[in-house]
């Protein structure tokens, strides 16, 4: 059984966001990347899956849309326990783009498994996983909590409003990954790390796609209004302000 | 022309959720000059259906195969494209929840539709056609321009509001085609948590971190969620220590809520926190470090200890509910 990661490269999760001069982009000056958190769980799992089950899992690849820069996080996947990986050439326009260079790339591949986070942090798109199985034409289960192998078997359960559901997947599948998936991310070793630098990552040029969408400006929110403090000793003003003040009680 | 807005049912009920759809689905179509179509996959009655209309959905179109009681994401995506091709949709409309997730990028790769997800807006312009949406998770907003001829928006929660135009409606039973195909996955098992409020739904939201102590100090919590019908939730570290379950996780990695009430006690409020309650109306802070990052995020903030002041809020809520 092999299992693919898709993976996101996004600016840490602390980082505090600045515009460049009219807005037109994020400024990345001094940004830390790291896997996109909801990736990083999936690859997380995919290793926890592999361990347990060496004879079953023979391969854990990544692959990720990104130029250079993004090569880092690919190592770092490495280092978490990936076995290779591929890099499509291009920054990373818009979901649809990004879908599309993925099943170019991967559908001469052959793989059981296809996992992608919900959303990547950057953009919040949650489209990426689910457009990537429409175009490879096969299917896929959305807020995934858990998967698990067992043999050959492996067995789903997704999120539903109030609940969660056992679903049967013909493989190749995509899952499309939730928090739940992995208790938490693998640490990389540090055999990992020094194995890291000589794992094959091939990279390929990207396919002519043409995205459907484009951020014309960003903004900041506004500011909050300062917090009205209430003294502990009397909640009775709390339910008081709450009532009458911001009328939502 | 039209704009399609998919409406989801829950044991054949319509949700709050479903109305504030409609409600922006008609504000495009007031835009584009044009009307709205509802579409209703599964098991409604007529009754129930005709509810879109008080919204102004002009047409329902209600699609009833009993292959489609449960969400199958590669069918349900079939139904909806071949509706909106029917209905000569220019912008077809989902909530962004798990269902809008899982089925509405599907529809975007068939009808070739530009997406934008968790609009927090009517569209700026539609000539060109940008919505504005929240990125980073809150901490910013991109103002994205769709392409396509045919647009694809998923709705955050509570952006929009409810607003009624009665309309009249007709409503239209749909046979889609259907191939084995897009029945290559089932649902094998169902387990459902009964008689909770559900965290999407609630309008009030109580929520505890770390500053609780440990999982079985969780009933005031409780208690007072029920007193105000709402829901419980609780901070990433909470579920990671498995004092609580994951699904009530609320954050960047978690659920992201948007009540009109929202309750952190023992919340340090990491940046990660806000990310997934900075869309609440109002958020009180409890917490006993003065310092803590929360309370630049909060309306309201108590410095003190959670194990005094609830029982104490539990009391005046209580009272004031006349409970």
């Amino acid at each position: 059984m092999k299992i693919l990661i898709c993976l996101s490269n996004v600016p840490d999760t602390t980082t505090k966001i600045r515009l460049t001069p009219e807005a037109a982009g994020i400024d990345v000056a001094g940004v830390q990347w790291i896997i996109n958190p909801w990736d990083e769980l999936a690859l997380s799992r995919a290793i926890e899956l592999k361990e347990k089950n060496p004879s079953v899992i023979e391969k854990i690849s990544v692959i990720s849309v990104g130029n250079v820069a993004a090569e880092p996080t690919i190592r770092k996947a490495f280092a978490m326990g990936a076995d290779d990986g591929i890099r499509i050439n291009t920054e990373p326009l818009d979901a649809y783009f990004v879908a599309g260079q993925l099943a170019e790339a991967i559908k001469s591949l052959s793989y059981d498994i296809i996992m992608c986070g919900i959303e990547s942090s950057d953009t919040n798109g949650s489209t990426v996983g689910a457009m990537l199985a429409e175009l490879l034409d096969i299917p896929s289960v959305s807020s995934v909590s858990s998967l698990d192998v067992e043999g050959e078997a492996v067995s789903v359960n997704r999120e539903v409003d109030g609940g969660y559901q056992k679903v049967n997947a013909a493989m190749p599948f995509v899952a499309v990954v939730q928090k739940g998936i992995a208790i938490e991310p693998k640490i990389a070793t540090m055999r990992g790390i020094m194995a890291a630098r000589t794992k094959p990552l091939q990279v390929v040029e990207p396919a002519a796609i043409e995205a459907l969408t484009e951020t014309v400006s960003y903004e900041l929110p506004e500011a909050k209004t300062a917090c009205k403090m209430v003294d502990a000793d009397n909640i009775g003003q709390l339910v008081d302000l709450l009532h009458n003040e911001a009328r939502v009680l | 022309m039209s704009v399609l807005v998919y409406l989801e049912n829950w044991d054949g009920k319509f949700k709050k959720l479903s109305y504030e759809l409609i409600s922006y689905a008609y504000g495009i179509g007031q835009q584009l000059n044009t009307h709205v179509v509802a579409l209703s996959i599964g098991n409604v009655a007529e009754e129930e259906l005709k509810k879109a209309g008080q919204y102004g959905a002009s047409k329902i179109i209600s699609v009833n195969d009993a292959r489609l009681d449960q969400l199958v994401n590669q069918a349900y995506a079939s139904v909806i494209s071949q509706v909106a091709v029917s209905e000569q949709a220019s912008v077809v409309v989902f909530a962004n929840n798990m269902t809008g997730k899982a089925v509405a990028p599907r529809v975007s790769v068939r009808l070739k539709a530009g997406m934008v997800t968790g609009a927090v807006a009517l569209p700026q312009t539609t000539e060109p056609f940008v919505v504005k949406k929240k990125v980073y998770t809150g901490k910013a907003f991109a103002s994205v321009l769709i392409k396509s001829p045919v647009k694809i928006i998923t709705l955050a929660q509570n952006a929009f509001g409810l607003c009624e135009h009665p309309v009249d409606t007709v409503l239209e039973q749909y046979t889609p085609q259907l191939v084995d195909k897009d029945f290559a996955t089932s649902v094998i098992e169902t387990n459902k948590l009964t008689g909770k409020m559900l965290l999407t739904d609630a309008e009030i939201v109580v929520s505890g971190g770390r500053g609780m102590k440990g999982p079985e100090y969780w009933q005031p919590i409780e208690e007072l969620a029920e007193a105000l019908g709402g829901a419980t939730a609780c901070s990433r570290p909470v579920a990671d220590e498995g004092w609580r379950p994951h699904h009530e996780h609320v954050g960047q990695t978690g659920k992201i809520i948007a009540p009109t009430l929202y309750f952190a006690f023992g919340i340090s409020g990491a940046i990660q926190h806000l990310g997934g309650v900075s869309s609440s109306k109002i958020i009180v802070a409890v917490n006993k470090d003065k310092d803590a990052p929360i309370f630049e995020a909060a309306n309201y903030g108590v410095v003190g200890d959670v194990a005094t002041v609830l029982p104490a809020l539990i009391k005046c809520i209580k009272e004031l509910k006349g409970q």
